[in-house]
């Protein structure tokens, strides 16, 4: 499965939780699949979804997943051990590793090599690393939200895109919706 | 009172109860009295984008946030200064450590310092300059701004204001 498919059958899980959405093309096929308030677009900043999402978590108590990716999450990796050593427990951090920098034409990043996220991030001190294929996203993701354990999910699968818009929203409104579904 | 402990007064007057720190030596008092305050989640930082991010996604958290860190970050952030922090019209006072200014004892200080005011200044973020003691006065006034207006603020801090660099 490629990311845009595992978005679409966990649409329904995401629907009912706040998530960080990383930059580029998983935020396009998220707010094509399902827009609403909950969803938090990053139109910009690559690296900080996981960042984002946990300052969210750390400052209320709904569950928050961040959705990530393998490249962003190398270009931030301080934020494994940051999240290692604040411990959240309404917060997830999904990363979607497909090996390649799918919104920049595939390039592949070095998870798609030799380095492993799950192991970068249980070196970093992360308690609940879990790794799932791409067609057992839904049950891990669900299992996750469940434990109310702060947990990290690296999915594996393939690397592809779908053609589709860019977001065109406002980032102010974005945000602002946000901010109320938050405080909702 | 110390001016470790009148700048974190201030913050806590005015609600700002998540900080993320980026160590500095002239800042070390600081962060020191931010993490000491039970008003305050203090959560240290590996690099100054990564606090930005937290402290963007703590404010849509209804906190009040700030971030502690040196002007070499000014270098590192701007990118997420623009399309973060401004484009989602975020408020962030900055406390920042003026290094490379008058009584700087490492020449590579310098290099960052000529750029960091002319650096605040295209990105059209408020800069304050505290160079004496009393110049912390405004510290509370410029907190109030930095949350009325949604905007990124910068506050320098240089080596005059903190009495200079000790032994060094």
């Amino acid at each position: 499965m490629i990311r845009s498919e595992i978005l679409r059958e966990i649409a329904p899980i995401l629907h009912d939780q706040l998530v960080v959405c990383n930059i580029g093309l998983p935020s396009q096929e998220l707010h094509m699949i399902d827009d609403n308030a909950k969803n938090f677009y990053m139109l910009g900043t690559m690296g900080l979804s996981s960042s984002i999402g946990l300052g969210l978590a750390l400052a209320q108590d709904k569950t928050v997943i961040s959705i990530d990716g393998d490249g962003s999450v190398l270009t931030n990796l301080g934020t494994l051990p940051t999240i290692a050593n604040n411990v959240a427990d309404n917060y997830i951090l999904m990363i979607i590793d497909n090996g390649s920098y799918g919104s920049t034409g595939d390039q592949p990043t070095y998870a798609g090599k030799k380095t492993k996220l799950e192991k970068v991030a249980e070196a970093c001190g992360c308690e609940n690393v879990v790794v799932c294929k791409d067609v057992d996203t839904g049950k891990t993701l669900q299992a996750a939200i469940d434990s109310k354990k702060m947990t990290v999910i690296v999915v594996k699968c393939d690397s592809g895109n779908i053609k589709l818009p860019v977001i065109t929203m406002d980032p102010v409104v974005i945000r602002d919706r946000f901010m109320k579904a938050v405080a909702s | 009172m110390s001016i470790d402990k009148k700048i974190v007064d201030d913050l806590v007057a005015n609600d700002v109860s998540f900080v993320t720190t980026v160590p500095c030596k002239q800042l070390a008092g600081v962060i020191d009295e931010v993490e000491a305050r039970p008003e305050i989640f203090h959560i240290p930082s590996n690099k100054e984008d990564e606090g930005m991010g937290l402290c963007a996604g703590a404010f849509m958290g209804g906190k009040r946030p700030a971030i502690i860190m040196q002007n070499t970050a000014i270098g590192v952030t701007i990118n997420t200064l623009a399309t973060l922090t401004q484009y989602y019209r975020m408020p962030l006072p900055m406390i920042i450590s003026y290094r490379g200014e008058l009584r700087e004892p490492v020449a590579c200080q310098v290099e960052m310092a000529v750029h960091t005011k002319a650096l605040l200044n295209q990105l059209n973020i408020p800069t304050y300059h505290f160079h004496k003691e009393s110049d912390a006065d405004e510290l509370d006034a410029i907190l109030k701004y930095t949350f009325m207006c949604n905007k990124p603020v910068a506050i320098l801090t240089d080596a005059s204001f903190w009495g200079g660099y000790g032994d060094q």
